[in-house]
């Protein structure tokens, strides 16, 4: 019998809001399965399973806000029996969160409590004990922390007794309204400002630029698409995502997870692609195993990727499996982008607007199109000279558009 | 097709790939990239929704156009025919 809990889908993720489930008691779960929807700052996410076997019992109810770590559903493993004895019945009451959303985690010491603390209602006119991303939410939309009734401990205000005031009437979100259902902007925003803040906070960067000939990847994707359909053609950004891909499968120390332990080496290139989202959001789903996928295939799963990542339908594994960020500044833009890295990762890619620059070929100058490419590192696991080889990898790989 | 069939059609492919984009909102003139803020994957989802519904095989050379309503309704009438 295995607990599936509501996993972590990012550095700062503390709880998700079930929206959707997609299996029910009884029916077999394979791993990689969809089986629930969840809500969460980066829009909604489709939440694969972890395990395998047949579904025992549903544990949160639709509209619960469940904490990471607790648990969403219960699955027998296959050919295990149901127990003969008499289990205690399924929790009927709407799931709480089996911690304190905003509890602080830096220690494992603090007790985790085996029931949800009964909401106290603070004494008019002090001002309630609130959790840090509860007091900057509430800030931002404008919302009186004293004016709500907080579900923490010791009626202390969460992040989502602040998100469910929104729906009053008297807060006026300050930002434009959600761009879209389903992605509020306003809480995006708060998980890029944590995540960003964390990686300044916590990784030592480090910078190195390269600008980069691309006259001849210019030329054979010009080439190639003459004679495609729309369909079939390719982006320069798939060029880009498959030559950062190889340079990775290269350099071993800037790709990979860096935790508690120090850091992991993956055995694969997740790249994470970030999507600038209109209305200030961001989100950097991972294309899986991209140094082993032909441009063709790349190009087809980065399209997908984007237009659910534009729709808020992402999959648990795209947010949590990222090894390497690749952004891209696009057609037109800024000459360079020195990017600020996605905890856990320890390395982005910034690419450039291209830009056709003078170039010195032999001993003549002739004008070339050019892109300036930027690694931004983890200087606790790599070093300038490992960042300098990735970046000439790059450089090689682009020279080749043909063999990527 | 009339200018403002064709004018719906566009207008419906581009809220199709930028769904966040009120069609009310897209002024004539409004440059796709630079002023509705299409990067180069929501411009070529854009293309292609345009050939598959109104068999309009636009190649990468024409794509400025189409960089805003006004034009691209006077360049598909000439190539739908």
């Amino acid at each position: 019998m295995a607990v599936f809990a509501m996993p972590s889908l990012g550095a700062d993720m503390e709880a998700g809001t079930l929206v959707e489930w997609m299996i029910k008691p009884g029916d077999t779960v394979t791993r990689g399965d969809v089986v629930a929807v969840v809500e969460t700052q980066k829009g909604a996410i489709e939440i694969e399973c972890f395990e395998e076997g047949t579904v025992e019992t549903l544990d949160a109810e639709i509209g619960a806000t469940v904490a990471v770590g607790a648990p969403l559903a219960t699955i027998r493993a296959p050919g295990k029996e149901v127990a003969p004895t008499a289990r205690p019945a399924p929790p009927t009451a709407p799931a709480q969160p089996e911690k304190p959303a905003e509890a602080p985690a830096p220690t494992a010491s603090a007790p985790l409590p085996t029931a949800p603390t009964p909401p106290v209602v603070p004494q008019v006119g002090e001002a309630p004990p609130a959790s840090p991303a509860a007091r900057v939410l509430a800030a931002e939309r404008g919302i009186d922390l004293a004016a709500l009734t907080g579900t923490g401990p010791g009626g202390a205000v969460l992040l989502a007794d602040v998100e469910a005031a929104k729906a009053a009437p008297l807060a006026e979100v300050p930002l434009k309204a959600s761009a879209k259902p389903g992605l509020d902007m306003a809480a995006m925003r708060t998980a890029i400002a944590n995540a960003m803040a964390r990686s300044k906070r916590e990784i030592p960067h480090y910078y190195l630029t390269q600008t980069v000939d691309l006259q001849v990847a210019i030329d054979w994707l010009t080439a190639t698409n003459a004679a495609r359909t729309p369909d079939k053609r390719l982006l320069m950004g798939a060029l880009f995502v498959k030559a950062s891909a190889l340079a990775a499968a290269q350099i071993a120390q800037l790709n990979g997870h860096y935790d508690a332990e120090g850091f992991h080496p993956a055995k694969g290139v997740h790249a994470g692609i970030a999507v600038a989202l209109r209305g200030g959001g961001l989100v950097a789903p991972a294309l899986h195993d991209a140094e082993t996928l032909p441009l063709d295939e790349l190009m087809t799963q980065m399209r997908d990727l984007v237009a659910r990542a534009r729709i808020g339908r992402l999959r648990s594994s795209e947010m949590t499996d990222g090894t390497i960020t690749i952004s891209a500044m696009g057609d037109t833009g800024a000459d360079a982008m020195a990017a600020v890295i996605y905890p856990p990762q320890v390395a982005i890619v910034g690419f450039g607007a291209p830009l056709v620059r003078p170039w010195i070929i032999g001993d003549t100058i002739a004008p070339r199109m050019t892109v300036t490419v930027t690694l931004s590192a983890d200087h606790r696991v790599s070093d300038g000279r490992r960042g300098a080889k990735f970046l000439s990898a790059i450089d090689a790989a682009l020279q080749t558009p043909e063999t990527l | 097709m009339t200018d403002a069939e064709i004018r719906q059609a566009f207008l419906e492919e581009l809220t199709q790939v930028a769904p966040d984009i009120d069609p009310g909102d897209v002024g004539e003139d409004d440059h796709l990239q630079d002023d509705l803020e299409l990067d180069s994957m929501d411009f070529l989802n854009l293309v292609t929704a345009l050939h598959q519904r109104l068999g309009v095989d636009i190649p990468e050379v024409d794509y400025p156009k189409i960089a805003t309503l006004a034009l691209a309704v006077g360049y598909l009438k000439g190539r739908i025919g």
